[in-house]
């Protein structure tokens, strides 16, 4: 329980009509109070996200270009159209890649700046910030930021630059996928982008492991460093690992901005959304295939976080209570 | 998706508190720990420094033979250039996305925490099939769902509108699930002080519960605020005319637009981004604090 929340418990409730018997009439009830307070999420809910679905449900099962009240019905053609477009299949194989490299690595560096920041004595809430501090940064910016100067294909690109003093020449980071460098341009920066938040996350979990542990681990002989980490805080972090890995994953399956931004113009490199994207917004307008291509990105990603969360096993939560 | 643990609450208020050295300690001496902290943030921070230094540098000072580390003489015009500049409609987007973003925090929050406190809180036998039909959506990653969104979006009207950029946004499994998470750990007796004393639960929950969460409020908020701001593929979807851009659709603009003005473009990055990292920095311990408090984002 939280103590920030307890604080103002002092204060009086303001005493009004304190004649009337609480629990009688429709202010007490609880199920018309239930729905009072759910109703207006759960009424957007249906229409803005569960209608959506449906919706999208019905036009994969028909052919619907230009068109979002088809009459033409063609069984599972769109699915299959689209489980046989090289582009889309090999963008969901591209990015399961992308999804087991960039994962890991984040959750690798959030944890590494996590366990050096909780180390820290002096200055600690300001490095704490520097790594936190992109969180507020947009994947547009960001992209921006990594393909007009860091990653310039051309001389005056910051990276070019540090690599021409070692006598590299330039490289064309983006505008050329062999050797694909433009992994290495997205994937700086979502590390960039991403750490300090789960490094947060990662910090507050740090803070809850109980000294006990590890004094009683000193007491068995255990030795400070890597058999400490590996034996106490790496298994006491495991509810959050789980929790972070599964944020990540959706993540990465999601990417969008950056990908849309740094490769506007080439045909490598493309997440599943910029595919759907031009499928279903571009010149084809092809509702259709659009839908039936979120639909099979969906059940990969469901299939994708029930694995994993069968690998780590969910964190038992209060849902259970 | 349903982990979180209630044991992390405990640790919010002791975000800040000193760091414990003992703990596996000994590899690392304090100089190399310093040294690693150190480098790791100069490389998290040149971003940001190559991204003022640009916006206040010439052209030829960006493209340059001779990179130099500090421009030899700031341009501040370039703040006023980028204002008057007319191909990209840069500060309406700014105001676009301000409206946008200040709606949408609004009504997420609103939305989000009756739900969030009603699904915590108010007892009601189905209680769990709606919460399980919240739950739901976060299974669905709401990226997926904007093809048959922006679907019925148009087919309402809203393209352009900053209704079609604000409302389809607001019902928030996510943020919803956090507050529920929140609210579980909110103190009972103070609710059940307020209806002794005559409040039902819609009184008790404006006048007691409200006024003592502020400070997750607070966070939510931030969250939400820059998720707004930062937002991209849906107001590149809904935003069709130049008009209704959001800064980053106009950021976005910029970079396929065919004649590339370099100052201009990091001058425009610039003023979309600091906004938002003072006010972040400003923040940042509530932040802390919330995000310590909902347990484990997930």
């Amino acid at each position: 329980m939280s103590t920030t929340t307890t604080r103002d418990l002092a204060r009086p409730a303001p005493a009004k009509a304190s004649s009337a018997k609480p629990r009688r009439g429709l202010r007490g009830s609880p199920t018309f109070n239930f729905w009072l307070f759910t109703g207006p999420f759960l009424i957007g809910l249906a229409i803005f996200v569960y209608a959506p679905i449906l919706w999208s449900l019905w036009l994969s099962f028909f052919e619907a270009r230009f068109t979002v009240t088809p009459d033409k019905f063609v069984g599972f053609e769109n699915y299959k159209y689209m489980l046989t477009n090289e582009d889309f299949v090999g963008s969901l194989v591209t990015f399961t890649v992308f999804a087991a490299f960039i994962v890991p690595t984040t959750w690798a560096l959030s944890l590494g700046l996590a366990l050096l920041v909780n180390r820290l004595r002096f200055m600690r809430a300001f490095f704490r910030s520097v790594f936190f501090l992109p969180t507020a940064v947009s994947y547009v910016a960001a992209a921006l930021i990594w393909k007009m100067s860091i990653f310039s294909g051309v001389r005056f690109g910051l990276m070019n630059t540090v690599l021409g003093w070692f006598g590299i020449d330039n490289i064309a980071w983006l505008i050329d996928p062999n050797p694909p460098w433009y992994w290495l341009v997205i994937v700086t920066a979502r590390l960039w982008l991403q750490s300090g938040f789960y490094m947060i996350l990662f910090i507050a979990a740090l803070q809850n492991i109980p000294d006990e542990l590890y004094e009683a681990a000193a007491i068995d002989g255990a030795k400070p460093g890597w058999q400490t980490f590996r034996h106490i805080t790496l298994p006491q972090l495991r509810a959050t690992s789980t929790a972070v890995i599964l944020l990540l994953l959706v993540a990465a399956y999601q990417a969008f901005d950056e990908f849309f931004n740094l490769l506007s113009k080439t045909t490598w490199g493309r997440p599943p959304l910029v595919e759907l994207y031009y499928k279903a917004l571009g010149e084809s307008q092809d509702y259709g295939a659009g839908s039936a291509g979120a639909l099979i990105l969906t059940v990969l990603i469901c299939a994708v976080t029930l694995l994993q969360g069968k690998i780590m096993g969910f964190g038992r939560g209060d849902e259970s209570k | 998706m349903t982990t979180t643990m209630p044991e992390v609450r405990k640790s919010a208020p002791s975000a800040d508190k000193p760091a414990r050295v003992r703990r596996g300690g000994g590899v690392m001496s304090s100089t190399g720990l310093y040294v690693a902290v150190g480098v790791a943030a100069f490389l998290f921070l040149v971003p940001f420094y190559i991204l003022v230094r640009n916006a206040l540098s010439t052209d030829a000072e960006i493209t340059g033979e001779n990179w130099k580390f500090f421009p030899t003489d700031i341009q501040w015009g370039n703040i006023s250039e980028l204002f008057t500049d007319e191909t990209v409609p840069f500060a309406q987007s700014l105001w676009n996305s301000a409206v946008v973003a200040t709606l949408h925090t609004v009504g997420v929050l609103f939305v989000c925490s009756l739900a969030g406190y009603g699904l915590a809180r108010i007892p009601y036998k189905h209680a769990n099939k709606v919460f399980y039909a919240v739950l739901g959506t976060l299974m669905v990653p709401t990226a997926v769902t904007f093809v048959p969104s922006f679907v019925l979006v148009s087919s309402l009207g809203w393209v352009d509108t900053y209704r079609g950029l604000i409302i389809p946004g607001l019902f928030s499994g996510f943020t919803c699930f956090l507050f529920r998470q929140y609210f579980l750990g909110f103190p009972k007796e103070l609710e059940e002080a307020a209806r002794v004393d005559g409040l039902g639960y819609w009184g008790a929950y404006w006048r007691i519960v409200v006024p003592n969460s502020l400070n997750f409020f607070a966070a939510m908020a931030t969250i939400t605020f820059i998720a707004g701001w930062n937002a991209f593929l849906w107001p590149l979807v809904i935003g069709q005319d130049p008009g209704s851009w959001t800064v980053q659709v106009a950021l976005s603009s910029y970079m396929t637009n065919q004649t590339v003005v370099f100052h201009m473009i990091f001058m425009a990055t610039a003023v979309s981004i600091l906004p938002l990292v003072f006010v972040f920095l400003f923040l940042q311990r509530w932040l802390v604090q919330g995000i310590a408090q909902t347990g484990i984002k997930g």
